[in-house]
């Protein structure tokens, strides 16, 4: 650290250099660091569960032809029953929407009559039967499921509410913040909507969406006891362990020897929940691979520069390192010599970089949907860089120490 | 003298092979990483009609009623039923064309083929004519079917030859939900992107492979597709009372003789407004927009807030990039200050020098801009392998090629610049007397 001046003034002579380094540290540290918090961000967002019991689940999405959407109901009850038969199949049931399908229903909740304005809360919908919690593999944490005869048959448009409904853990905290909301009522429109009784409340269930807008009631959901006549059904089924692959095969051949009034057509008509999930997150990932790719390529192109101009330096002030090991300095003393030069660099660089950092993440606070980069991306930042640049200066600084003293006295 | 030049850029390039390496290969990563994601940009905010995107408009009325309001607030992005239909019927634009998108389950006529489901538009008359679709037999239908609530129906190229095998199949049938439709026409290869003209079915969807007159669908309730927004009593969900509803479901869009005729069609939508204020059917001040299609796109916010940041990360990318390379490039032409030296004092004046080092900076620019290109090609495959609906048109155009010729020059020039200035700066006399 005595070095301190004798650096300085090196650094003086080759100001346009330190300059470049620096700055290009700095710039490296300010996307590196906005790029780690994107790719934490979106690793968040993929990890959040479901509440499902995903290994063993599978969704068909089931259109009608030939047939009324009004006039569906027995053909959907047909079809049920066939799948909880199927081999393999540990249960199924019939519904609008699932967790991450990309569609679905949302409203707004309240503790009493309210049409219009701020509601309590926002939550999905997912019309189900007794079988759904079975066939997602949700906890029940308080209450009871549906019973057979509370499942009502109903065409979408004339839905307003049922007496029961099951909520997950999310909305009940959310309506009844004091934790006693089994029992309680809610409401979903105005006066002349019934109100409903939350007879259960479930552990865990995401909302079918998964855009940032839903981000605020992504546990919210609502349990319907509703079977739906609709022209367009999906099947929720869920495969005894180990036999999913079985059930992709003879599930949709099971619906189709029902009844041929259907199409079940599309890359996204019969779909694992690996394959929901793949789907729904797809963007997501990408762009975290991405950010990654880019990190490793920066650190490794910053690297690959100061060990570039370092090593000029190196060349450059062979006589003079010749010099000062005649005179009396040891290796590690020279050694030393550039691996401070780097580290004050270094510090500069990330001085700067901090603050370009920040400054970048406030302007895509401002552009896009980002939250505020928190100090910790910064500090490991700074010290993945100024260790990045300590390792990258060792080999050119080894061969500078390893210039003999007898270097002094040549002469070119 | 330039090949001259050229031949002691080369030499020194060869000099030290693994530092040229890295010159080259960090402009080329620079360059491909910014061509690749500013071309997935160009193509996604791209105009979808260049020759008419600014005589085609998307009206915009306010037809809630007070819950809710708050002033300057954007009116619905879709009109209702109602407004739609006396927007059309008015026929103060030259032509005007009412729409929403659906899914109809398709029959074939040969057994062997199951029924399956296309995307649809329920349109009017003019849509054709008015976006320029481009048809392969036949055309579109006329006012009159509109009217009459035809069974006709317009197919896609490739619907035709799944249907038909490719001929002209004018006036076969066409069976959907259950109904007998007559072709009259089939359109060609046609995909505009963004889609523009509705935005709620996806915005860099593939069209439609089905079009059937609007008041058909209605008339038979086929499926739809698409957002629909209520207020007040509201209409429920897709029932056979969208027509009465208190919801906007409908896009509808106007062709204007020129831009300049926007005001007065603008002031036809305000002094509509006001007429349906007094009837009572309005209830909030009046509230219009008249935007072309560009403006439409911008205020839809169409391309992917994703798709920007990478542009934006790249450019960085390239800029740290070239900060390297500039002070890799600094440094080893510091490092040849004695042989400047000997240079200068022999007579070679700055400019030469400069000119030296600068074919030297060229060449590194030159090499890193083809690998880069090399690697945009790379980069833009990969994108087109991943599942995003827009992935397919991620191609370079000549437009895009170009630029990234001129940035790979022009890049290479501004890192070459710097280092050359400085090191042709050097004093002869004193780097001849360190010798």
């Amino acid at each position: 650290m005595l070095q301190i001046k004798p650096i300085l003034a090196a650094l003086k002579r080759h100001k346009a250099g330190t300059l470049l380094i620096a700055m290009q540290i700095a710039l490296t540290l300010a996307i590196v660091c906005n790029a780690l918090f994107i790719i934490q961000q979106r690793v968040d967002r993929i990890s959040r569960p479901t509440g499902m019991d995903e290994n063993n689940v599978l969704a068909i999405q089931n259109r009608w032809v030939s047939v009324d959407g009004k006039d569906t109901a027995p053909l959907i009850k047909a079809d049920v029953q066939a799948l909880r038969q199927t081999s393999g199949v540990q249960d199924a049931f019939a519904t609008n929407s699932f967790p991450l399908r990309g569609g679905g229903w949302s409203t707004g909740v309240n503790l009493a009559p309210k049409n219009e304005g701020k509601s309590a809360a926002q939550t999905t919908l997912y019309f189900v039967d007794e079988h759904a919690l079975a066939t997602y593999g949700a906890q029940l944490i308080a209450g009871r499921n549906f019973t057979a005869d509370e499942v009502i048959t109903a065409d979408p448009k004339d839905i307003k509410s049922t007496p029961q409904v099951i909520i997950t853990k999310a909305l009940a905290d959310k309506l009844y913040p004091k934790g006693d909301a089994l029992g309680k009522q809610l409401y979903l429109g105005g006066k002349d909507i019934p109100p409903s009784t939350i007879i259960g409340i479930v552990a865990r269930l995401q909302v079918p969406w998964n855009g940032t807008w839903s981000d605020n009631f992504n546990d919210n959901a609502m349990l319907l006891p509703v079977q739906l006549t609709s022209n367009y059904t999906i099947y929720l089924i869920r495969a005894k362990p180990g036999q999913l692959a079985d059930v992709v095969k003879s599930a949709p051949a099971t619906l189709l020897k029902t009844s041929r009034m259907r199409v079940i057509s599309g890359e996204r008509a019969v779909r694992t929940y690996d394959q929901v999930r793949g789907d729904a997150y797809k963007n997501d990932r990408g762009m975290a691979i991405l950010m990654g790719v880019i990190c490793v390529i920066l650190l490794a192109i910053t690297a690959a520069g100061i060990v570039g101009l370092t090593s000029f330096w190196v060349g450059q002030r062979r006589k003079q390192i010749g010099v000062r090991r005649a005179l009396g300095a040891t290796k590690r003393d020279i050694l030393s010599y550039f691996l401070t030069e780097n580290l004050m660099i270094g510090v500069a660089g990330v001085v700067i970089g901090v603050g370009l950092a920040i400054g970048m993440n406030l302007w895509m606070v401002s552009q896009f949907e980002m939250a505020r980069l928190s100090v910790l991306y910064v500090v490991v930042g700074v010290v993945a860089l100024l260790l990045l640049g300590q390792a990258a200066v060792l080999a050119p600084a080894m061969r500078a120490a390893k210039v003999p003293p007898v270097e002094a006295t040549r002469s070119v | 003298m330039f090949t001259y030049y050229l031949e002691l850029a080369l030499r020194s390039l060869r000099r030290n092979k693994v530092l040229t390496a890295l010159m080259v290969v960090a402009i080329a990563l620079g360059i491909g990483a910014c061509m690749t994601t500013l071309t997935v940009l160009h193509v996604l905010s791209g105009d979808p009609i260049p020759s008419k995107s600014a005589r085609l408009f998307y009206p915009q009325l306010d037809p809630q009623d007070m819950d809710g309001y708050r002033e300057g607030e954007e009116p619905p992005e879709q009109l209702t039923w109602v407004d739609g239909m006396n927007l059309l019927k008015a026929k103060r634009a030259r032509r005007q064309a009412l729409m929403t998108g659906g899914a109809v389950p398709v029959q074939p006529a040969q057994a062997d083929v199951e029924p399956f489901f296309s995307d649809s538009r329920y349109t009017t008359a003019d849509f054709f004519a008015m976006f320029d679709a481009p048809f392969l037999y036949g055309q579109g239908w006329n006012e009159a079917d509109d009217d009459s609530k035809a069974r006709v129906a317009v197919i896609t190229r490739k619907l035709n030859e799944k249907l038909f095998g490719g001929k002209d199949s004018r006036g076969q049938v066409v069976r959907l939900k259950d109904t007998p439709f007559r072709v009259v026409g089939v359109l060609d290869d046609w995909r505009p992107n963004p889609h523009f003209y509705d935005l709620n079915v996806g915005n860099y969807t593939e069209s439609e492979e089905v079009f059937v007159p609007l008041s058909t669908s209605r008339d038979l309730t086929l499926p739809r597709n698409g957002s629909t927004d209520c207020w007040g009593r509201g209409g429920g969900n897709d029932g056979d009372h969208m027509e009465n509803a208190t919801c906007v479901w409908m896009q509808f869009w106007v062709e204007l003789a020129s831009a300049a005729d926007a005001p007065a069609y603008k002031a036809f939508l305000e002094n509509y407004s006001r007429e349906q204020k007094t009837l009572g059917r309005f209830q909030r001040p009046v509230n219009v927009r008249l935007r072309n299609v560009m403006e439409w796109l911008d205020q839809e916010k169409v391309v992917p807030s994703d798709v920007r940041l990478q542009s934006w990360l790249a450019i960085g990318f390239l800029v740290v990039c070239l900060v390297n390379t500039v002070g890799l490039m600094l440094a080893k032409f510091l490092r040849r200050a004695g042989e400047l030296g000997v240079r200068r004092a022999l007579g070679a004046s700055k400019r030469e020098i400069f000119k030296q080092l600068l074919i030297e900076a060229g060449v590194v620019g030159l090499a890193g801009g083809v690998c880069g290109l090399v690697l945009a090609f790379l980069g833009l495959w990969l994108v087109r392998q991943q599942p995003a609906d827009y992935a397919s048109l991620a191609r370079l155009d000549l437009a895009m090629l170009g630029a990234t010729f001129a940035l790979a020059v022009g890049s290479s020039v501004a890192a070459g610049l710097l280092p050359a200035l400085r090191a042709c700066q050097v004093a002869p006399a004193l780097q001849l007397k360190s010798q």
